[in-house]
């Protein structure tokens, strides 16, 4: 079984609800990154995604936007973003890291040669915005086959055979993004997330993460206790971009924050 | 070529180009528009009121001109200027937007959204959004708006709402992830009119089909009055859209030999450019898989032209499979010689033309002197060169 699979298992069991933040590698600074990825687990997240830097992420939302330029103003790269992991894992062996980033960087690695660099990284999971399961059999076999769980997103307007047709392909858990929008949109209605996420749940075994446009801890208990997970990207990404100069005053702020999260996550576990 | 010409496959496949590379939140909005666009393009009602709107509002069809005296002066090949540049609104653009604005009519969408870079394709989405009574979007990056400012101004006129897109290289390509930004976050009930042929399938086919009106006339049109084919076609390459018009009718004809000039900018081997069949690699951008100006990591290189409208780092996913089978050449033209083309066309014929079509002019001017006189040339003249004034101005260091 793959770290998140049995990561996921685990909290299930518990009745735990998984708790991931985004950050994108090398913001604000490439040294920064490994130091914000322990300090987030001591904060009591279970899977880390790993944003890679891309010159034109037409996903995301002006805050993400603004930290993979500064990221790629430091020269980040694909390459450096596996770097970056394989130094988090010499002294975490538990904790899932899931890259999310664009499918450009990885075509020109070479599908073949990005599943073996993510491997010898310890990668867990890759989460490709826009690679749809229709073109992603190729890179979805190589990564499967070297125990790397291919995720993929579901969104507002996904129809019961889409929710299907990812269960099939995908593994580790499904990503659903809770609005139409990009990235760190502010119009998240939690009474059609939880409608959402009842059709998905009829069509999928796999677990169910949410995220886009989740800002705090009374939004993140909301959406906990609609799906399995909650991801949390622009709300840390603008603790570090107020902070620029001082990215331990971010550090410390993001685990605040985090730290908020994973309480409301267990209160309403543990009610 | 035994075999009919019949690209893309069923899933927008040109060899291992196009496809489909979006979000998930977009592929509902972009299978409903692939099925709307199927079923409205053999729809005998729906053609009809496309024929009707480009004849009588865009004024097709456009004359193909036979350049006597510049066709002597180079000394070589007979020129024949296809005339998109007389069509409303100054270019070929509209031909597409007013397809592809029936199709949001018939969708039930009640907002449209655009790129642009030299802003001919924002001008004519604006226009066909006026008449139709659709709220109007364009996305245009900042560095274009400042050096397109009369375009901006007549985009405003015509009622749309003008967006300078900030972040970047602020031209054409930033303009075109804001306004996929805008569709993701709008689906319901907007439409997005892209201006080129590139984007996730149905567009770089929907867009071509829409342009093919321009090779289908000027086919029909030279057999009229030369009694024959030409021997080559010669078009502007930026996302390709008036190239792949004019060619596409003729794929099936081999003797046609076919000429797809990118910008080169300060020239390819200055790294500032804008011609990714030239110097760049495939990779996956704006929907599509294709050639691309990118690095090592597959981030994308910022381009270069001198004009706007070139100035994008991708190419249609047709044109890559074009190249690759070799069924048409990608020469390239830096921005002092599509200068040089610009004053020739301009003095020679008394016709100014933009500086996207004065890629395709300078080409000519080296090709024509390599063919024999009985030999013929049909040369898109995709755009009128009104917009460029102050470009041209403030490079000669006149103040207007």
């Amino acid at each position: 079984m793959s770290r998140l699979a049995a990561t996921c298992e685990a909290l299930a069991k518990t009745g735990r609800k998984a708790l991931i933040p985004f950050i994108t590698a090398g913001d604000p600074h490439p040294d920064f990154t490994v130091a914000m990825m322990h300090a987030m687990v001591e904060a009591g997240v279970d899977v880390i995604e790993l944003g890679v830097p891309f010159s034109d992420p037409v996903a995301d939302g002006p805050v993400i936007q603004r930290a993979s330029e500064r990221a790629l103003a430091h020269k980040m790269s694909l390459k450096r973003t596996l770097d970056i992991a394989s130094e988090f894992r010499k002294t975490n062996q538990q904790t899932p890291v899931v890259l999310m980033g664009y499918l450009n960087p990885i075509e020109a690695m070479s599908y073949e040669g990005f599943a073996n660099a993510a491997q010898r990284a310890d990668i867990d999971g890759v989460l490709t915005v826009d690679l749809p399961p229709e073109e992603a059999k190729e890179c979805c076999d190589l990564l499967k086959s070297l125990g790397i769980d291919p995720i993929f997103l579901l969104a507002p307007n996904s129809s019961d055979e889409r929710i299907k047709k990812m269960d099939s392909i995908g593994s580790g858990y499904l990503y659903y993004v809770s609005l139409k929008g990009v990235t760190g949109a502010g119009h998240l209605n939690i009474v059609d997330v939880e409608n959402k996420l009842q059709q998905i749940k009829k069509n999928t075994r796999l677990p169910v993460a949410i995220g886009f446009g989740v800002k705090d801890a009374e939004t993140a208990k909301a959406i906990g206790n609609i799906g399995d997970g909650v991801v949390i990207g622009s709300a840390l990404i603008s603790k570090i971009e107020a902070h620029l100069d001082e990215p331990e005053l971010a550090k410390n702020e993001i685990v605040a924050l985090l730290t908020s999260m994973r309480l409301a996550l267990d209160s309403h576990s543990a009610s | 070529m035994t075999e009919k010409y019949n690209m893309p496959d069923e899933r927008g496949h040109f060899g291992p180009y196009g496809g489909i590379f979006v979000a998930e939140t977009l592929i509902p909005p972009v299978q409903e528009l692939n099925a709307a666009y199927q079923r409205y393009m053999h729809d005998p009602e729906f053609i009809a009121e496309m024929d009707a709107d480009l004849q009588h509002y865009v004024g097709r069809p456009s004359p193909l001109y036979h350049a006597e005296r510049w066709s002597n002066e180079l000394g070589g090949a007979q020129i024949y200027l296809k005339r998109e540049d007389l069509n409303h609104t100054g270019s070929h653009k509209i031909n597409n937007t007013v397809g592809q604005a029936l199709l949001a009519k018939r969708m039930g969408k009640t907002r449209i959204i655009a790129e642009t870079g030299a802003g001919q394709h924002g001008v004519a989405t604006a226009t066909v959004a006026a008449r139709l009574g659709l709220e109007c979007v364009v996305y245009m990056g900042s560095v274009d708006v400042a050096r397109q400012s009369l375009n901006v101004y007549r985009m405003k006129l015509l009622g749309a709402t003008v967006v300078a897109v900030e972040s970047g290289s602020k031209t054409l390509k930033d303009a075109l992830n804001e306004a996929l930004r805008d569709w993701v976050t709008n689906v319901d009930n907007t439409f997005y009119i892209i201006g080129t042929v590139a984007g996730p399938h149905p567009y770089p086919a929907m867009v071509r089909d829409f342009q093919a009106i321009i090779g289908r006339e000027a086919r029909q049109q030279c057999l009229e009055q030369t009694g024959r084919l030409p021997d080559a076609l010669v078009a502007c390459v930026g996302g390709g859209s008036n190239a792949i018009g004019l060619f596409h009718p003729f794929i099936d004809d081999a003797s046609v030999k076919m000429y797809g000039v990118e910008a080169a900018g300060d020239g390819i081997e200055t790294g500032r450019h804008s011609a990714p069949l030239s110097a760049g690699r495939p990779g996956v951008l704006h929907g599509n898989r294709t050639y691309l100006m990118s690095d090592d990591d597959g981030e994308i290189i910022e381009t270069h032209s001198i004009s706007a409208g070139l100035d994008y780092p991708g190419v249609g996913p047709e044109h890559a499979w074009l190249k690759d089978t070799g069924r048409a050449q990608y020469p390239n033209i830096t921005d002092n010689e599509a200068l040089e083309g610009f004053h020739a066309l301009t003095l020679m014929e008394g016709i100014i033309p933009a500086l996207e079509s004065s890629h395709a002019m300078a080409y000519t001017m080296k090709l024509a002197p390599t063919m024999r006189k009985d030999e013929i040339i049909i040369v898109n003249l995709s755009g009128r060169g009104d917009k460029d004034m102050q470009t041209m101005a403030k490079r000669e260091g006149i103040e207007l």
